[in-house]
C-alpha cells in the first residue's frame, strides 16, 4: 500500500499534465466540430457555448456538398497522395537499400548530400520547380501535383536507417538463392520493412493531403483541386465567410486521415519506435 | 558434387590483408572444416568461394571451371548462415521453396498477379511442393511447414535453413558457423545430425567454425587458418597429434596444450625449465618451446618437475589439475582420469611426461623434429636428471 501511495501523486500529476496537453491539441478540433454543428445565427452570437442550441450539422453538410464538389476534391486528394506515396516508395526503397547495404565509391558523400537536402525548405525550391514544370508544360495537372514530391529525402533517410538493421546474412542468403538486387529490395527488404513503410506512409499522406501551398500555386482548374483548396472555396470576402458549411467541409476533409490513423495506429507507433530506437 | 580449388587467393579490406595467399584443394564429397580464431579470415574465404565477396587476386575453381565473376546463384552452391537468415515474412514452406522458385519459374511466373494466369505455373508449383515436402520429411520438419520463422526454436530454424540449402541439390554446401547460436546441448546433437547428413548426401561440405570441437568431431579434414594463412591441413587426428606450428597446437585441443619454455643445448638435447629432457633434436642450439598435451602429463612423485596445485576442475568423468610452476607464465594443466584421486588445492606436487609426448617448436613457432635416444643410454640420462 505504501508503494501505491508513493506512486499515486506523481501519476496523478503526470495525467493532469498529459490531459492539459491533449486539451490544447484537441481544442481546435472540438471547436471545428462545434461550429460545424451550429446554424449561422449561433456562430455569431456573443455568448460562448460548445453545444449548439439547434443542431445544424446536417444542414451545414448539405450546404457544403451543394456549394462545392467535395467528392471530387476528396478523389483528387486520394489520387495525388497515393500516387505520391507509391512513387516515393518506388524511388526511396532502392536508394535506401543501396545506401544501407551496397558498397560503392562515394556512398558516404552521396548519403551526406541526401541528408543535407532535408535542411532545404520546400519553399526555397518552389520557384525553380514551378519554372521547370512550366517548361515541361505540365502545370495545372496531376503531374504538377505529384512530380515534385516523388523523391522524398526523408523517406530515403528513414528507410536507410531501417535497412541498416536488417542482417547482411539475409541479403547474402537471397543472393545465394538467386534473387536479383532489385528482387532483394522488393521481395526481401520491403516485407521486413513494412512497419517503417507504414510510418513513412502516414507522414507522407498526411503532409500531402494537407498541403495547401503547392496545389495553390500550380493549379488553375477547379476539377483538379485538392481538399485544402476546397475549404478555401467557402471563404468569401464580399458576402462574409460562411463558417458553418466551411467547418463541415473541413470535417469531411480530415475524416479520411483520422479514420486511417485509427486503423493504422498500432502499426504507426510500431514503425516510429522501430525506426527510432534501432 | 564438386571439387573446389582455391589458388593463391588474396583478399585485402581497406589495405588490411585478410587472406594472404591461400591454396587449397577440396576433394569431391569431402567434409572439410575451416577452423581458426575469430578474425582469421575463414568466413571471408567462405564468402569468396560462395561468390558473395570478390577476391583481390587468385582464383576459385569449381569442378574444373573458373568461377571468378560467376554470380553466387549460378555457382550452384548452398550456404547455411550463422543467423539462419530465413525470410521472416515467409512461411517455412515458402522459405524452402524460394531457391526452387527462383530456379524453375520464369520472371513472368514469379509476378504477384500476372503469374497466376500462367498455365505452366501450376505444374511447376506441384513439383516444387513435392520437393519441399520430401526435404521437410527428411529433416523431420513436415509439421512446421505453415509456420513463420519467428514461431520456431533455434534448432528448428537451423533445420529449415539446412532444408533451404539441400532442396536445390547444390554441388557443395557451405556452412558459416551454423551452430554457434544454439545452446551447448543442442549443438552436440546438431553436430551428429550434420555429420549424418553428409554421409547421406555424399556432397562436398565446407564447414567454417571457430569451435575446434566441431571441426574435430565432424570433418574428414581440418584446415587450420590463423592470421589469413592456412597453417596446416590434415585429418583431425594428425592435426591434434602432429601439429606443424605452435599456433595449431595451442588452438586445437581443450584445455590448451602446455607450452614449456625450453632450449636446445649444443649437444642436441632439449632442456625445459632447467631440466634436461630425454629427447634430442637435430635442430641448432637456441630458444625453443616444448609442448605437452594435458592428458600426457603424469602426476606423481616420479615426475621431474614440481609445482603447487592452484585450481581443480572436476568434470565428473575426468578432472583437470592446474599446477603453478616456477618459470611458467600459465599454470600447467594435467588431466586426471580418476577424479577421486585429486590432490588438494595448495598441495605441492611433482609431475612429468614421457619423452614421446613432447612436441617441440623453434623460436619462430615451427615444429622441430625430436627423437628419443635408444634405451642403452637411458640409465645414464636418468642419473643426470
Amino acid at each position: 500500500m505504501r508503494v501505491l501511495g508513493r506512486i499515486h501523486p506523481w501519476s496523478f500529476v503526470r495525467h493532469v499534465l498529459l490531459l492539459a496537453g491533449a486539451l490544447v491539441m484537441l481544442t481546435p478540433f472540438i471547436w471545428m466540430l462545434s461550429t460545424a454543428s451550429k446554424p449561422q445565427t449561433e456562430i455569431f452570437s456573443s455568448d460562448l457555448h460548445l453545444i449548439p442550441y439547434h443542431f445544424a450539422l446536417w444542414d451545414n453538410l448539405k450546404i457544403a456538398f451543394a456549394k462545392a464538389d467535395l467528392w471530387r476534391y476528396l478523389l483528387n486528394g486520394l489520387i495525388v497522395t497515393i500516387s505520391i506515396f507509391a512513387l516515393q516508395v518506388l524511388v526511396a526503397l532502392p536508394a535506401a537499400y543501396a545506401f544501407a547495404k551496397l558498397r560503392f565509391l562515394g556512398r558516404d558523400v552521396l548519403f551526406a548530400l541526401v541528408v543535407f537536402c532535408i535542411l532545404i525548405p520546400p519553399q526555397a525550391t518552389a520557384i525553380p520547380v514551378f519554372l521547370l514544370l512550366h517548361k515541361l508544360g505540365v502545370l495545372d495537372s496531376y503531374i504538377a501535383l505529384v512530380l515534385p514530391f516523388t523523391i522524398s529525402v526523408f523517406g530515403i533517410f528513414l528507410m536507410r536507417q531501417f535497412f541498416k538493421t536488417v542482417p547482411d546474412d539475409l541479403i547474402d542468403a537471397a543472393r545465394m538463392d538467386g534473387i536479383s538486387e532489385f528482387g532483394i529490395v522488393w521481395r526481401v527488404m520491403l516485407p521486413t520493412a513494412i512497419p517503417a513503410v507504414t510510418a513513412f506512409g502516414i507522414f507522407s499522406v498526411v503532409a500531402h493531403w494537407n498541403d495547401y501551398f503547392w496545389p495553390l500555386i500550380v493549379l488553375n482548374s477547379e476539377h483538379l483541386q485538392t481538399p485544402p483548396l476546397a475549404v478555401a472555396h467557402f471563404r468569401n470576402n464580399e458576402a462574409g465567410t460562411n463558417y458553418g458549411p466551411l467547418m463541415a467541409a473541413a470535417m469531411v476533409i480530415i475524416a479520411p486521415l483520422v479514420i486511417a490513423f485509427l486503423f493504422a495506429q498500432r502499426r504507426f507507433i510500431e514503425g516510429i519506435t522501430l525506426t527510432g530506437i534501432k | 558434387m564438386a571439387e573446389i580449388g582455391i589458388r593463391a587467393l588474396h583478399k585485402a579490406f581497406d589495405g588490411a590483408d585478410v587472406l594472404k595467399g591461400v591454396d587449397l584443394t577440396i576433394e569431391n564429397g569431402e567434409f572439410i572444416s575451416l577452423v581458426g580464431p575469430s578474425g582469421c579470415g575463414k568466413s571471408t574465404l567462405l564468402r569468396i568461394i560462395a561468390g558473395l565477396e570478390p577476391q583481390s587476386s587468385g582464383e576459385i575453381w569449381i569442378d574444373g571451371a573458373n568461377a571468378d565473376g560467376v554470380r553466387p546463384s549460378a555457382r550452384n552452391l548452398a550456404m547455411v548462415f550463422q543467423s539462419y537468415a530465413l525470410y521472416p515474412h515467409l512461411s517455412v514452406f515458402d522459405n524452402i521453396a524460394v531457391p526452387l522458385r527462383m530456379k524453375r519459374l520464369s520472371v513472368l511466373e514469379r509476378m504477384p498477379l500476372i503469374g497466376r494466369l500462367m498455365p505452366s505455373l501450376r505444374r511447376a508449383e506441384r513439383t516444387i511442393r513435392e520437393d519441399v515436402e520430401r526435404v521437410a520429411g527428411q529433416l523431420e520438419i513436415s509439421s512446421l511447414l505453415k509456420r513463420k520463422p519467428g514461431q520456431l526454436s533455434g534448432g528448428q530454424r537451423q533445420r529449415v535453413a539446412v532444408g533451404r540449402a539441400i532442396v536445390r541439390q547444390p554441388r557443395a554446401f557451405l556452412f558459416d558457423e551454423p551452430l554457434s547460436n544454439l545452446d551447448a546441448k543442442l549443438r552436440v546433437h546438431m553436430r551428429a545430425e550434420i555429420a549424418q547428413l553428409h554421409r547421406q548426401l555424399k556432397t562436398t561440405f565446407i564447414y567454417v567454425t571457430h569451435d575446434q570441437a566441431e571441426a574435430m568431431t565432424m570433418s574428414g579434414r581440418i584446415a587450420v587458418m590463423i592470421g589469413g594463412e592456412l597453417i596446416q591441413v590434415g585429418a583431425p587426428a594428425a592435426i591434434y597429434d602432429d601439429p606443424s606450428d605452435i599456433r595449431v597446437a595451442e588452438f586445437i585441443g581443450t584445455p590448451k596444450v602446455n607450452a614449456f619454455p625450453a632450449r636446445v643445448r649444443s649437444d642436441g638435447r632439449l632442456e625445459a625449465l632447467g631440466h634436461v629432457l630425454h629427447a634430442t633434436t637435430p635442430s641448432p642450439a637456441g630458444e625453443c618451446r616444448v609442448c605437452v598435451r594435458p592428458e600426457r602429463i603424469e602426476l606423481g612423485a616420479s615426475g621431474l618437475l614440481s609445482g603447487t596445485v592452484v585450481h581443480l576442475e572436476n568434470l565428473g568423468s575426468e578432472a583437470f589439475v592446474h599446477i603453478g610452476s616456477a618459470g611458467m607464465n600459465a599454470p600447467v594443466v594435467a588431466r586426471v582420469n580418476d577424479p577421486s584421486q585429486l590432490p588438494a588445492i595448495g598441495a605441492a606436487t611433482s609431475y612429468g611426461f614421457a619423452p614421446e609426448a613432447i612436441r617441440a617448436f623453434d623460436a619462430g613457432g615451427k615444429r622441430i623434429a625430436t627423437s628419443v635416444p635408444s634405451r642403452i643410454e637411458r640409465p645414464r640420462e636418468m642419473a643426470i636428471v
